[in-house]
């Protein structure tokens, strides 16, 4: 089908896109548009304005300063997949973005697009709050910052207020030589997915582990830190038995049930995707806890 | 309703159109300059038919509307051929591998794969599987698609040597 007829606006500042979405009725912000624009095509969506923020400058880039990695909003998720940065100092972002729609859509899609959109089953709000990122907004009264673990309060529903523009995501880099693992369910390659887990693992003295950062998506109405699972990592060497352990904890989860998967079968699901997640990063880091978890 | 003014170049040829805001690039390709070779089939970003190239990169015209094309390059499959009709490496060998048979994926297909053979030289089967996971086709089986993909690359490996 074709989109509802829209008035369309280019605004070329990030002060002008700004007072544009206060001054406007039912206006949308259009990013990369890959799920925006389907949806408008389906007439799900039926703004009576489009503010585009593609001529906007200064909302892309990836930046690493001060111990401190940055993306700019509109950085194209293709961008980021294939950024020497990126593979340097924050692998897993690259990881999962192989999951994130197909080469075309990559080469559209925005990471500030995808945090704004919020589908439960998006996989880079999932990224950004194991990286414990923060989300900077911009908006009428200036700017301000969330954790990106709060950014999505519910089902395709964010912290941003309807007059805010996300503008960027900044974290602290994640020491040199981090584990990192990724894994996702879902019917096709590109599809949505039905479940997916991540994992961050940072080990210290002694080969015990230091850190443990762990986030699973898909099975509630936002990306969910399992801290039940960081817990039983941290102080800990990585083990199979460990790692069996840690990812037991997704049994006491209540996912979301529907149409593609029913609660019991994600549940299901996110045990095994954290297990692997988890056997994954510990590899990464030379720690080889055998196959078939 | 916006009409807005819009300046692009598509296969290297300069196009000044009025448009509504709501036209996306595909409709735009095809019924304002009769470029009707990029095909519509989902219309939702699922199916890759109407995969062009905007400014060398391979972008869903069904999820762009065309008046954000102001100022790019677009590539559509008809910029592929020689001027003289001479077919390009790609669309050579989808000719003699069989990597097409109602055709109806095989723009996006080649518009795609053009775009991926610029990155990656000497793919490997799985990468090609992977760069084409956004394009669907109902008839090939996909594997006449991967054997062109491959030829391809190595008959442009060769030409260039």
């Amino acid at each position: 089908m074709k989109p509802q007829a829209f008035a369309y606006h280019a605004p070329r500042g990030l002060n002008e896109a700004i007072a544009l979405l206060a001054r406007l009725d039912n206006a949308k912000l259009l990013a990369g548009g890959q799920s925006l624009v389907a949806m408008m095509n389906f007439r799900v969506v039926a703004p009576d304005a489009i503010v585009d923020l593609n001529g906007v400058a200064g909302l892309d880039g990836i930046a690493v300063g001060g111990e401190r990695l940055r993306i700019g909003a509109m950085t194209r998720q293709r961008d980021i997949e294939v950024s020497p940065l990126i593979a340097r100092h924050a692998p897993l972002f690259a990881a999962a973005l192989a999951h994130v729609g197909h080469r075309q859509t990559r080469n559209r899609g925005t990471i500030g697009g995808s945090l704004a959109h919020a589908d439960p089953a998006a996989e880079l709000p999932a990224i950004c709050a194991v990286h414990d990122a923060v989300v900077e907004l911009a908006g009428p009264r200036g700017t301000r910052r969330v954790e990106a673990r709060d950014f999505c309060t519910d089902f395709m529903t964010t912290a941003a207020a309807p007059e805010e523009i996300v503008t960027a995501i900044e974290m602290a880099l994640p020491p040199r030589g981090h584990g990192f693992g990724f894994a996702e369910f879902a019917r096709r390659h590109g599809d949505f997915a039905l479940a997916g887990a991540a994992a961050l693992v940072v080990l210290g003295a002694g080969g015990m582990v230091d850190r443990a950062a762990v986030v699973l998506f898909g099975v509630a109405h936002a990306p969910l830190r399992l801290a039940q699972a960081e817990e039983a990592l941290r102080g800990r060497a990585l083990t199979r038995a460990g790692i069996l352990a840690a990812a037991a904890a997704a049994r006491a989860i209540t996912p979301i049930g529907d149409m593609h998967a029913s609660a019991d079968f994600r549940r299901h699901l996110v045990e095994v995707l954290l297990a692997r997640a988890l056997r994954d990063a510990a590899l990464r880091i030379g720690v080889d806890v055998g196959g078939g978890a | 309703m916006s009409e807005h003014a819009v300046t692009l170049t598509v296969n290297g040829v300069a196009h000044a159109r009025t448009i509504e805001g709501r036209v996306n690039l595909a409709d735009f390709l095809r019924h304002t300059l009769g470029l009707t070779g990029t095909h519509v089939g989902c219309e939702h970003g699922v199916c890759g038919a109407c995969t062009v190239l905007v400014d060398g990169r391979s972008v869903r015209a069904c999820l762009m509307f065309a008046v954000q094309a102001d100022g790019r390059a677009v590539t559509t499959v008809e910029g592929l051929a020689a001027a003289d009709g001479g077919l390009d490496p790609l669309q050579a060998a989808f000719r003699e591998h069989h990597g097409l048979q109602c055709g109806f994926c095989t723009p996006g297909m080649l518009m795609t794969l053009t775009e991926f053979l610029r990155e990656n030289k000497t793919p490997s089967a799985a990468q090609v599987r992977e760069a084409i996971g956004g394009n669907l086709c109902r008839c090939t089986g996909y594997a006449g698609i991967i054997a062109a993909a491959l030829a391809a690359a190595r008959r442009i490996a060769a030409d260039g040597a």
